[in-house]
């Protein structure tokens, strides 16, 4: 509240036209915000609907019909793409890729974070710079080199070239991240642990990583939802090896291949998102934590 | 199967133990050296994963593809600026140029105008929560599966028979002699089309972060300026807003490095084609339909190139941020 009152204070508007027009402006709030909400939420709700209808049902009415009597749900639908459209493999194949190639640029970048924040060198502050340069370089730009690179050691289109690729891609910013979070660690807990005699290695894993806990938990979540949810690195270091793809990369091709096969489409789409949803509604905070400080990625 | 989940297993638990016994392989090597030269070597030996995967595969790559984009398609003919010549003046490369710049006008500004709405708007309601999760939880879910999810909503049917398409039902039922459309085959809808599913997957992005910034606005000054008779939109436009537009650069930034190299709702929806092909699904195509490496090094040459300014405002901002 402000201190002194103004000197010319605008007279209130009273009445009922007043106060009408505060209940329609209320009621438009309401209206707006209600109406985007549903906007934003039906898409979803429409494909988890459609994705229990049995096919000849999807082909004929819109989603919304399911909802009324006389009911027929069927799970029929998840049966079929789990087990003949293998989207049970590639959810194991997407878990495959995703915990390494989340696991292993964190600690690299907490490696090398600790370095910049706890050890002096000639050079530093240029190499980080370097860093940050990297982080919105365009994944683009190296694909046919890397993919190159690949193809030559024998590689390409197995599991091992898409973690390395990933753990490459997150580290600028895992970097980034764990350096400003560890460069605030207390120098007196730093040091004293250093005169009991503690190696780097042991105040590294002892001290420096379990205080680091919040950033590396909005960091793993923010990788591991990247990775998940990526096709364009598994499409291009994977091509040719279906039995290694993701369900990013067997979606896109059902996409081609079933064209207008709704009852597949949906509930293929439905699985590959159900662990970032109980993801975003079991750890909310955490997560929008870690996506926000991921938007710097490139 | 059970092969895969073994196998899978040792990788989750190998990587972890390897990379740990790496640390303290170093501390162990570096113990027979005098204390001076052990801290002279200890970060370099602690960079070195790090530094081996920059190098590898960021820094060299794109160094070789800025000089793969001088070159013929199969990269062994010296070809000068062809490649740049034949993106910038043929007719379907065009297209793809103009696209581009089609969602790098609309995309950022429909989405940080939404986001600005919704931020200011969910602040005046009690249920901001429940507003808040309905606009974020597209965010959690992949491109692809959104592609999949605004394909289903944008089908079209002839006029006259039911409207399985949730888009163009609603607006029948809505809009009185609505006539459905055909959202991704309609040249002058397409692009906007596709352009919206990115907008619905990233306005709760930028709702959450201006909220923020409209939550660090000391109240007093927004009280002082309603006590002197402003109205709410003078507020807005007057205080709000200029002390939030840090935080819209911020936003806005995001979105453009994002929306430039636009793949997987293309890819997925409409693969660019009746002219809807941007940048990053062009590149692709050219290198795996058409094999012409020469012409996708260019294409993402012509990405790095616009996010270079990008690049040396980070290292402008963030590079003080360390300690000396």
């Amino acid at each position: 509240m402000s201190t002194a009152a103004p000197a010319a204070l605008a007279p209130p508007r009273r009445g009922l036209e007043a106060v009408a027009a505060r209940v329609a402006a209320r009621g438009l709030l309401h209206a707006v915000l209600v109406g985007l909400s549903l906007l934003w939420l039906l898409p979803t709700v429409g494909l988890f609907v459609s994705s229990l209808r049995p096919a000849q049902q999807i082909a004929t009415s819109g989603w919304w019909k399911a909802l009324s009597t006389p009911f027929s749900f069927t799970l029929e639908n998840y049966g079929y793409v789990l087990s003949q459209a293998n989207m049970g493999r590639s959810f194991l194949n997407s878990l495959i890729i995703a915990i390494p190639s989340t696991v292993m640029p964190i600690l690299v970048a907490a490696f090398a974070a600790y370095a910049f924040s706890w050890m002096r060198f000639p050079g530093r502050n240029v190499l980080f710079l370097v860093v940050v340069g990297l982080l919105v370089v365009p994944l683009q730009v190296t694909l046919i080199p890397v993919l190159r690179m690949f193809v030559a050691t024998g590689i390409s289109g197995t599991v091992p070239a898409v973690w390395i690729a990933h753990s490459a891609y997150g580290l600028p910013f895992a970097i980034y991240l764990l350096r400003s979070f560890m460069d605030e660690l207390p120098v007196e807990m730093m040091e004293s642990a250093a005169l009991e005699g503690a190696s780097h290695a042991q105040i590294f894993f002892k001290l420096v990583l379990p205080t680091s806990v919040p950033a590396v938990a909005s960091l793993v979540i923010f990788q591991f939802m990247w990775v998940w949810n990526d096709l364009l690195v598994a499409l291009i270091y994977l091509a040719g090896s279906p039995a290694v793809q993701p369900m990013t990369v067997t979606i896109s091709s059902m996409v081609n291949s079933y064209g207008g096969g709704w009852e597949y489409l949906t509930a293929a789409a439905f699985i590959s998102m159900m662990l970032p949803l109980v993801v975003f509604f079991a750890l909310q905070r955490y997560f929008v934590r870690g996506i926000l400080a991921g938007s710097v990625k490139g | 199967m059970w092969e895969r989940l073994v196998w899978g297993l040792v990788a989750v638990a190998g990587v972890p133990l390897v990379l740990s016994g790496y640390v303290f392989a170093v501390e162990r090597a570096l113990s027979p050296f005098a204390a001076r030269r052990r801290n002279a070597l200890r970060p370099w030996l602690w960079l070195v994963p790090g530094v081996v995967l920059l190098a590898g595969f960021l820094i060299y790559p794109v160094v070789h593809t800025l000089v793969l984009s001088l070159f013929n398609a199969t990269s062994t003919r010296f070809a000068g600026l062809g490649n740049y010549v034949h993106i910038f003046t043929e007719r379907s490369m065009l297209t793809v140029l103009r696209n581009n710049l089609l969602w790098l006008l609309i995309f950022p500004t429909v989405t940080v105008v939404l986001g600005l709405v919704l931020a200011v708007l969910t602040d005046r309601v009690r249920y901001q929560w429940a507003v808040k999760a309905a606009i974020f939880v597209p965010m959690a879910i992949s491109l692809v599966a959104a592609g999949v999810i605004w394909k289903f909503m944008y089908q079209y049917q002839p006029p006259g028979q039911p409207q399985t398409g949730t888009v163009n039902s609603f607006l029948s039922t809505l809009v009185p002699g609505f006539q459905p459309r055909a959202w991704l085959f309609d040249r002058a809808l397409n692009n906007p089309a596709l352009i919206f599913v990115l907008v619905w997957m990233w306005v709760g992005f930028a709702m959450v972060i201006l909220y923020a910034a409209l939550k660090g606005i000391d109240e007093a000054l927004l009280e002082a300026a309603r006590l002197e008779g402003a109205t709410e939109f003078q507020i807005f436009f007057k205080i709000t807003l200029p002390l939030m537009m840090p935080t819209v650069t911020v936003v806005t930034t995001t979105l453009v490095i994002n929306v430039l190299k636009v793949f997987d709702v293309v890819y997925v929806m409409t693969n660019g084609s009746l002219g809807t092909d941007v940048i990053a699904n062009r590149m692709y195509k050219e290198m795996f339909n058409y094999n012409d490496f020469g012409r996708a090094s260019a294409f993402a040459t012509l990405l790095l190139l616009a996010i270079i300014p990008v690049m040396f405002m980070n290292i402008k901002r963030f590079g003080r941020g360390g300690r000396a």
